[in-house]
């Protein structure tokens, strides 16, 4: 009885351990390359007709996937230097009416076109235009 | 023709625009408005400014009066149009006798040649705005007929594809006279300038402040130039009603749209057709 819960101890015990050892390595070796996956999610929500449909009215000029003619909207370049304040350029995604009234460009949050992890990814792939 | 992207707020363009938009929003609030003649001219010289040159003749070809390509494309499609069995279709049902031995012809002013450029037109018996399909429809009725469907293509669509067509090269002459067909104009603007859907958008946003502009891949053509061609017929066959277009765009905003037909789309045709009065009716042609 005892012996083998010893034993199932130990083993869950080393289960926890190369587990632990397995996230550790993993969090390490892959933390660009999963910055990478949330910028390309970004790029997809972004680009995509039925989500934030951005190249409606913007251009991306640094993004070579990003095939539009649009010409209504500033083009997202340089978006990291001109946008230091990030939490002003979510909520320029999320309600652009809060800075311009007028603005023709989608209240993608207060209207829930898009949810907040969504909105997350695309300031991510904007962040590196 | 057109600059690319500058910041809209500096341009004294867009201040003429905003002008426009704000008679717009008094329309909606009840307060001080301008005539539907002042309306007209504001958008005219809106467009003119920004499509310098431009003749006024070339507006009823919508976006493709920017690009030679689209045009040039346009004429040859229109030299052997691959719809015109659906236009077919509709000289048979405009051509039919009617149980009673009378037909369509028998219901308007010469035999239905050169009327479509006056509807709508606002009814003062029945206080509504009378649309041509309206008319149609009533024809059939009076004659103890069943009515079409305003959504069903393959009736009143191919009706009008074709009974437009006998008042083509007429000049758009929309009357807006007295307080009950003001009532109805100024209920179409609104709905113009009214942000609705999901994205926020007004008509007015695409087809006046950023008309000219590329939306994603696609040219927006201005208001002026887009009541006097309909119905269209895009991608080969598939035909669309003026009303059916609206809905589209509605769609597009994320917003329910009216039913074709409706009392909404109705005096937003008026309002939209007045904006094109004096241009030439060219129906059933072809749109990308
Ligand atoms: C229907 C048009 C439209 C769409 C769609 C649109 N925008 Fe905009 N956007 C604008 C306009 C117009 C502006 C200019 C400022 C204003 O009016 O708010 C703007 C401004 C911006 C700005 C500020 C740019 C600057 O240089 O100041 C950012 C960032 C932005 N948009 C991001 C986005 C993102 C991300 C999306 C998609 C999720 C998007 N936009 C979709 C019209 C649009
Ligand atoms: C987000 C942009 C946008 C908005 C807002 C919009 N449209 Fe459009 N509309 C388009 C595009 C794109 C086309 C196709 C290109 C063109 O002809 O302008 C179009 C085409 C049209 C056409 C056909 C033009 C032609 O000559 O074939 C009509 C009519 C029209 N829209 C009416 C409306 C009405 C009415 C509303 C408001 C309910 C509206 N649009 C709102 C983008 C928009």
């Amino acid at each position: 009885m005892s012996s083998r819960r010893v034993r199932r101890e130990s083993v869950l015990h080393s289960v926890v351990q190369i587990s632990l050892c397995c996230v550790l390595v993993l969090a390490i070796s892959n933390a660009p390359a999963s910055e990478d996956a949330r910028i390309e999610s970004g790029r997809k929500l972004a680009h995509d007709f039925e989500k934030g449909n951005c190249l409606a009215c913007h251009s991306a000029p640094t993004d070579p996937k990003a095939i539009t003619r649009a010409n209504i909207a500033p083009p997202l370049i340089g978006m990291r230097e001109r946008f230091k304040d990030h939490a002003a350029l979510r909520r320029q995604i999320w309600d652009a009416a809060t800075r311009n009234p007028n603005t023709i460009m989608p209240p993608f949050g207060r209207h829930m076109i898009l949810t907040e992890e969504e909105i997350d990814l695309i300031l991510e792939y904007v962040l590196s235009l | 023709m057109l600059r690319s992207w500058s910041r809209p707020a500096v341009s004294l363009r867009t201040v003429a625009v905003l002008a426009a938009a704000v008679l717009a929003i008094a329309a909606r609030t009840g307060s001080a408005l301008a005539s539907p003649e002042e309306d007209r001219a504001a958008m005219l010289t809106f467009f003119s400014e920004r499509f310098v040159g431009v003749p006024l003749q070339e507006y009823v070809h919508g976006s493709m009066m920017m690009s030679d390509d689209a045009k040039m494309q346009y004429e040859s499609i229109m030299d052997f149009p691959p719809f015109q069995g659906g236009i077919d279709r509709g000289q048979l049902i405009w051509e039919k006798p009617f149980a009673n031995g009378q037909s369509f012809a028998s219901c308007f002013e010469n035999g239905g040649r050169n009327v479509a450029g006056r509807y709508p037109y606002y009814d003062a018996q029945t206080d509504r705005v009378v649309t041509f399909e309206m008319a149609l429809n009533q024809c059939l009725r009076s004659n103890g007929e069943t009515e079409f469907d305003y959504s069903d293509r393959s009736t009143m669509g191919v009706l009008t594809a074709y009974a437009r067509t006998l008042s083509d090269n007429m000049l758009m002459d929309i009357r807006v006279e007295g307080a009950g067909a003001r009532k109805k104009y100024e209920s179409g603007r609104a709905l113009y300038y009214r942000r609705i859907g999901q994205h926020n958008l007004a008509c007015a946003s695409c087809h006046v402040t950023h008309a000219g502009h590329y939306f994603r891949d696609e040219l927006l053509s201005p208001t002026i130039g887009q009541a006097v061609h309909f119905p269209v017929f895009r991608g080969g066959e598939f035909l669309y009603t003026l009303h059916m277009r609206y809905q589209r765009c509605m769609e597009a905003l994320r917003a329910a749209p009216y039913p074709a037909g409706s009392e909404d789309l109705n005096n937003l045709e008026y309002f939209h057709s007045y904006l094109n009065n004096g241009l030439p009716l060219k129906a059933s042609i072809y749109r990308r």
